[in-house]
Order: C-alpha cells, then sequence, then structure tokens
C-alpha cells in the first residue's frame, strides 16, 4: 500500500504543478481532446438521429450499426490509424469520434421514435408544421435519452482519450504510461485517479445538465 | 496487409486468442454469481436497489485502463488484474437485467404459483427465473461483446490477449498485425454473441414460440 501513499505524496510535489509535464497542463490537453471529439460526434450524430428518428427511415440500419460498433475494440483502432496516417491531432481525434457517434445516434433515434404517436398527432392537428413538431414536441421528450447517450459517449471518450499518450500525444494518459515505462507507480496511480476523477466528474456534470435541461412534466411521470 | 505473415503465424495468432478468451469469459460467469442473488435480494428488498444501482453506475464510468494501471501494481502482470475490472463492468450491466427481467414477472403468474403450493424459495428457481431468463440473457449477451472488446485495452499495460496484437504491432509498425487483432477480436464477439443466441433459444423454448420476435 506505500504506493498509494507515495501517489498521494505526488500529487503535491511542485513538479506537478507546473511546466510541461505537470497536472494543469495534462488536464488541458485531455480535455481538449475529448472536447474536440464530443462536440463533433455530437455534430454529426445529434441530427442525424433526429432525421432519421422523425422520418422513420434507416432505423435498422442504425441499431445494427451501433451493436457492430460495440465489438470493435477501441485500442485497435486508434492504433491502427494512427500506423496508417503517422502520429498527430485528427488520427487520434477521428476514432473518438466514430466510437463516440453510435451511443449518440441510437439514444435520439430511440428517444424520438419513443415518442407517443398521439402527441405528434395532437400537435399536428393544433397546426404545428413538422420542423415545429420536431423541435417544440419531440426533442424535449426525446431529451433525457439524448443527454444519456451524450453522456456515454463523453464518459467512453474521456476514458479513450487516455490512450492518446500511448501514441506520443498528451493528456492525463503520459501519467500512466510514463510511470509504467519508468516503473515509477506512484505516477502511474496519480494518473489513474486524475483520469477516474475526470470520467466521474464528467458522469456528475451530465447529471446535473439532466436535471436542468429537461423539462420539468416529463420528470414526475 | 500482408497474408504471408498471417500465414506463417497462425501459432502466435492462436495463442493470443487462447490468452483472450478466458479474460473475456470468466468476468462474465463471476459477473453472473454476483448479480443474480443481489439482484434478487434487490427486488425482494426495494429500498436496496437505488443505492447499489447508483454504486454500479458508478463502476461502470470508471476507464477501464486506470484500473488496469492500478492493478498491474497490486496483483502484477496476471489474469485477474483484468478479470476484476471486467467483472466490475460485467456486473452493473446485468444487475439491471436480473432486476427488470424479476419485475417482469406478472403478479398473476406468481399468485398462482404460490397458489399451487409452491414455497417461495421453488417459486423463485422454478417460475420467476426462468420468465426472468431471457432479459438476463441478454444482458449477458451485451456484457460479453462489450468484455471481449474490452480485454484488448489490457495489451496496453502489457496483459497479452489480442490487445497484444496492437501493441506490438503499434511498435513494429506493422499494420497486418493490428488488422488481425481488430478481425479476431470482432470474430469472437460474433462467435460469442451467436452461442449466446443459441443458448436462449434452449435455455428458455417457450419464448421464442409466444413472442415470436427476438428483443434486441
Amino acid at each position: 500500500m506505500s504506493a498509494f501513499r507515495d501517489a498521494w505524496h505526488w500529487f503535491f510535489q511542485s513538479a506537478q504543478w507546473s511546466g510541461v509535464d505537470s497536472i494543469p497542463t495534462r488536464l488541458g490537453q485531455h480535455l481538449y481532446y475529448s472536447g474536440v471529439a464530443l462536440l463533433l460526434a455530437v455534430a454529426i450524430a445529434v441530427p442525424l438521429g433526429l432525421l432519421i428518428g422523425h422520418t422513420n427511415r434507416g432505423g435498422f440500419a442504425v441499431v445494427n450499426l451501433a451493436n457492430a460498433a460495440r465489438a470493435l475494440p477501441t485500442v485497435g483502432v486508434v492504433l491502427l490509424v494512427v500506423t496508417l496516417a503517422g502520429i498527430g491531432f485528427l488520427p487520434v481525434i477521428v476514432p473518438l469520434v466514430a466510437l463516440a457517434v453510435p451511443p449518440v445516434l441510437v439514444n435520439t433515434y430511440a428517444g424520438i421514435r419513443q415518442v407517443e404517436p398521439e402527441l405528434v398527432d395532437a400537435s399536428r392537428c393544433m397546426g404545428m408544421r413538422g420542423r415545429q413538431v420536431l423541435s417544440s414536441v419531440e426533442v424535449p421528450i426525446a431529451l433525457p435519452l439524448i443527454l444519456l447517450g451524450v453522456r456515454t459517449a463523453a464518459i467512453q471518450i474521456v476514458s479513450t482519450a487516455t490512450i492518446a499518450a500511448f501514441v506520443g500525444l498528451g493528456g492525463l494518459g503520459r501519467f500512466i504510461f510514463d510511470g509504467l515505462a519508468r516503473q515509477e507507480y506512484p505516477t502511474v496511480i496519480g494518473g489513474a485517479v486524475l483520469v477516474v476523477s475526470l470520467a466521474l466528474l464528467t458522469e456528475m456534470i451530465f447529471f446535473g445538465a439532466q436535471r436542468l435541461l429537461v423539462s420539468p412534466g416529463l420528470r414526475t411521470r | 496487409m500482408d497474408w504471408a505473415w498471417v500465414g506463417g503465424h497462425v501459432p502466435l495468432l492462436s495463442e493470443r486468442v487462447r490468452e483472450h478468451v478466458p479474460m473475456a469469459v470468466l468476468p462474465v460467469l463471476f459477473g453472473l454469481l454476483i448479480s443474480v442473488p443481489l439482484g434478487i435480494a434487490c427486488v425482494r428488498w426495494p429500498r436496496l436497489y437505488p443505492p447499489v444501482l447508483a454504486l454500479t453506475s458508478i463502476l461502470y464510468a470508471l476507464p477501464s485502463i486506470a484500473l488496469f494501471a492500478v492493478l498491474v501494481n497490486v496483483t502484477g502482470l496476471r489474469t485477474a488484474t483484468v478479470i476484476i475490472p471486467l467483472t466490475l463492468y460485467t456486473l452493473s450491466v446485468l444487475l439491471r437485467n436480473v432486476v427488470d427481467g424479476l419485475r417482469s414477472v406478472p403478479e398473476s403468474v406468481r399468485q398462482s404459483a404460490t397458489a399451487m403450493g409452491f414455497s417461495p424459495l421453488r417459486r423463485l428457481a422454478q417460475v420467476e427465473l426462468p420468465i426472468a431468463a431471457p432479459v438476463v440473457i441478454a444482458g449477458t449477451r451485451v456484457a460479453t461483446v462489450s468484455n471481449i472488446s474490452l480485454v484488448s485495452v489490457g495489451g496496453l499495460v502489457g496483459l497479452g490477449g489480442l490487445g497484444q496484437l496492437f501493441t506490438d504491432g503499434f511498435q513494429l509498425h506493422q499494420t497486418t498485425r493490428i488488422i488481425m487483432g481488430i478481425v479476431l477480436t470482432v470474430a469472437l464477439a460474433i462467435v460469442a454473441h451467436g452461442l449466446l443466441v443459441a443458448a436462449q433459444r434452449v435455455l428458455t423454448p417457450w419464448a421464442r414460440r409466444s413472442t415470436g420476435k427476438a428483443k434486441p
């Protein structure tokens, strides 16, 4: 257990708080990779999911895509893309986006599909157009599931962005892989604690977002 | 893609598959052994369920690479390092399915069983668990497929299995090795999925007659 005590001390060394290899720098890089990947994934998957759900075309393909994506080993995909395209920002971001698209897409699609048809009919009878039905009825009702999909994707991205360090980029994974290479276990444990904390923080942020964004009318049911 | 390499390295590839399979399958067995009694307890005492569910969803959010890296220091480069985190993930997937499955048993069926003189234990074993089985097996399928893919993360800290093909291929700049790792991982997942679908058909023959369509 002394490794854990050393890891505790590791956090308070001044080297961890300034410079290229400091916690703030690595955390910033990690958040940057994760944020860009998540934004791109949401920008692709949410409109596509809304379209497929609203028009109810191609749903079968979406569900199968998501199941297939679960079987695909993330690490292998990242290392393959980097081996083919070289070390860089894009070769790491593209697989991250590819991994995050299926959960967001499926949940957006499922969220729109589970809106009761009576509600859609009623809003059409009230004179709403297709776009209005989507934006003021279907999306608010589907929001809890959409947010769940984004949360799943965000946690996956935060975890997987750790691999960026394995292929020579920055991020919190640097502490884990550098520590393993130098056999400095306090560094490994410190890095792992940071990655775990970031994942849990992500989960909590989305939990809060859910409470803020979801219509109160949907919560009481 | 270098087919000659593949042809010459069949023993290596099958060795990697042999390492991979127990690391993916044992967590599913342990997960079932824990989640079935835990799920039964959560249905029996409903106040237990929300905290247990919250705990398992936190466990599910823990990044596997972080858990592997920490456990390597404690347990060393052994199968246990992979099995412990994956058991936790399996558990958090399965618990929900066990509870949902048990709760889907219609009250009338439960009452009929009691009226026929079933003791609570016998009712659980012969009526409630079989009715919950399709939902539990569906969860097992999801957990098995994602475990097979997650085991390869262990390759990053040197834990063997098909993930080793990724890290070795990356360091040797050998795309064939990485592609074979991906292909074999997906193939394993497809085989496991097929076996579990078959198991479900054998174990719950009534489900295929009554509902007709299998749920995803």
